[in-house]
């Protein structure tokens, strides 16, 4: 934290001084520290142990090493923590399926699954998926044995451009995950949060449609 | 997007002491601070990160004999998919952004989410909400706009689960305080920058909805641009206490319409002691916009939120929504 250095001149300032240096809502780390240490030179140096404990764990805002398990591997990138959950796979380990549309989390593009739940990667710090299982478009695949989905998009030619497809068919899995048999309502509720810009929308509903009874 | 250091506080109390330190940003899902930090319109230098804290009452929906205890980290899909939670506040989740939002938004996050207005989501305004002496929208591109208590400042309150918690009566339990929902909301005429009460360092730990919220019968309903992805154009919350066929109390909360959900009290009163006909419903709905004041490019909300209105009163009772005598 960077106010270690500060909270510890603030207590060998005289307690007095500190007192009156409270924060607006009376929360500070000063005024914590005041609270539960009291006034007096032994006092304190518990206090300096019990902050020591109590400090949060920080990352960054420097690169360090972030490792997290994708798409059944653990990898480990060298990143600040600003760094988005997509960027840390395209920039950073070179998976570059899921792509940047908006950056906003309003297309769907960047779309992959953290612990099996459909997110856009390019709204979540890559920090935010420490401990979490990742898998993007590019684990679906068994080797050159296509998913049953990539299969039906294929088959229903359900693409044009192909930006939205890796972020589609991730919610397709997600969908089907949840759901073998959907409807079609159930299928446009699923995928609601991608866009195609090309407009293949009913190609790829009939996609996730072959798709459900194969899966 | 600025860097900063990543905080992780094991406890509410430590993410509490962090966040109340200068330049620390509380957050939870992230959905929202993400966007305002991508914008450079929040550059904390440290993001003290709740979801470190492990506590599992933050992400559980808890039954218990007063009522409903929601964990400020429940997500939105948690609520939609929720068979505990009154079934109006379920709805209005499940309609709200999209579902790779909903897995990821906190009910926390949602309710103390900014505004989505476009001069004050862009770093190159300096409006009146971020403390400059300007509101653009009163004379700029007002279509999405407030229609109440908009005179200094014409954002819209963006959450889609705030109307239907002031609606059920729910509490918002913090580190320090019960706040009712009526009172966490802020309006522009107490205080334009701002949105909601909380304080420095002050954590909302869960949503409380009491026992007696049960009895209610409530609907929520919105219009939008789409069915999905965008934040509702006007929305209309009703939960209704019956003595019979009789309204016995009514709460009726507006979305989208001012910069907080918007109690409207004369349509409250003026529902009690009535059944709820198609025609008391369009009467209600009718003067809960008369005092509306819409901009040039806003005028179509009035319209639709008067629909929207009339069908949630007439959910809320259990009756047809859509009358084919021109209603
Ligand atoms: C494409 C898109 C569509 C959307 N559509 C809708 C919609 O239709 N309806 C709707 O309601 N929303 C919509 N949203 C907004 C989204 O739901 C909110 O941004 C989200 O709910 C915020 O929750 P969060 O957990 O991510 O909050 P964060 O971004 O983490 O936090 C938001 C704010 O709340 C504060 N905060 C968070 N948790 C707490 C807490 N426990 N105590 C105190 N302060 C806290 C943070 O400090 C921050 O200021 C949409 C978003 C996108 C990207
Ligand atoms: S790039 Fe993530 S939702 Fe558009
Ligand atoms: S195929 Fe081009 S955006 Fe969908």
């Amino acid at each position: 934290m960077a106010s270690k250095t500060k909270s510890k001149t603030s207590s060998r300032s005289g307690s007095a001084k500190a007192v009156s240096r409270k924060g607006p809502t009376g929360l500070s780390r000063r005024g914590f520290m005041q609270g539960v240490g009291v006034a007096g030179g032994v006092a304190l140096v518990a206090t300096e142990d019990a902050r020591a404990a109590a400090a949060p764990k920080t990352r960054g805002p420097k690169r360090a090493p972030v490792t997290l398990n994708v798409n059944g591997k653990d990898r480990t990138v060298t990143i600040e923590p600003r760094v988005t959950l997509l960027r840390a796979l395209r920039n950073h380990m070179d998976l570059t399926g899921a792509k940047e549309g908006c950056d906003r989390g309003g297309c769907g593009a960047c779309s992959v699954q953290v612990d099996g739940a459909l997110v856009a990667s390019c709204m979540m710090l890559a920090v935010d998926a420490v401990g979490k299982k990742v898998l993007t478009i590019e684990g679906l695949a068994k080797g050159d044995q296509l998913h049953p989905i990539q299969e039906a998009f294929v088959k229903h030619d359900a693409l044009q451009c192909g930006f939205c497809t890796p972020g589609m068919v991730m919610a397709c899995k997600a969908l089907l995950d949840g759901n073998k048999n959907p409807t079609l309502a159930q299928i446009k509720k699923g995928l609601s949060g991608n866009i195609c810009r090309c407009g293949t929308y009913t190609r790829i509903f009939a996609a996730v449609d072959t798709a459900a009874k194969q899966v | 997007m600025r860097n900063f250091s990543y905080v992780m506080p094991q406890t509410i109390e430590a993410a509490s002491i962090a966040a109340a330190q200068k330049n620390s940003v509380l957050k939870a899902g992230g959905i929202d601070l993400l966007d305002l930090m991508k914008g450079d319109l929040v550059r904390p230098d440290h993001l003290v990160n709740l979801l470190s804290v492990g506590s599992p009452a933050l992400r559980e929906v808890a039954v218990k004999d007063d009522g409903l205890h929601i964990g400020a980290l429940v997500t939105l899909a948690q609520l939609a998919a929720s068979s505990t939670v009154p079934s109006v506040l379920a709805h209005a989740a499940s309609v709200a952004a999209t579902p790779q939002i909903r897995n990821v938004a906190t009910v926390g996050g949602n309710i103390a989410q900014r505004p989505r207005c476009w001069y004050f989501r862009s770093a190159t305004f300096n409006c009146a909400r971020k403390g400059g002496n300007t509101c653009f929208a009163q004379e700029g591109d007002n279509r999405y706009h407030a229609l109440f208590d908009n005179g200094d400042c014409a954002v819209v309150q963006a959450s889609s689960t705030a109307s239907p918690l002031v609606a059920l009566g729910a509490t918002v339990v913090t580190n320090r305080r019960r706040i009712a929902a009526g009172e966490f909301f802020v309006p522009t005429s107490v205080d334009i920058t701002k949105e909601h009460v909380l304080g420095e360092g002050e954590i909302i730990s869960e949503i409380f909805i009491p026992a007696s919220a049960r009895a209610l019968k409530a609907a929520y309903r919105e219009a939008g641009e789409r069915e999905s992805n965008d934040w509702a154009l006007v929305s209309a919350t009703v939960a209704l206490d019956f003595d019979g066929a009789l309204v016995k109390t009514a709460r009726v909360v507006l979305g989208a319409v001012a910069a907080v959900p918007y109690r409207v009290i004369s349509v409250e009163e003026a529902l009690r002691g009535k059944p709820i006909t198609a025609a008391n419903a369009a009467r209600a709905a009718e003067g809960a916009f008369a005092k509306a004041k819409p901009f040039a490019l806003n005028t179509y909300k009035v319209s639709l939120g008067k629909t929207i209105l009339k069908r949630a009163i007439l959910a809320a009772a259990g009756q047809p929504e859509l009358s084919t005598a021109g209603g």
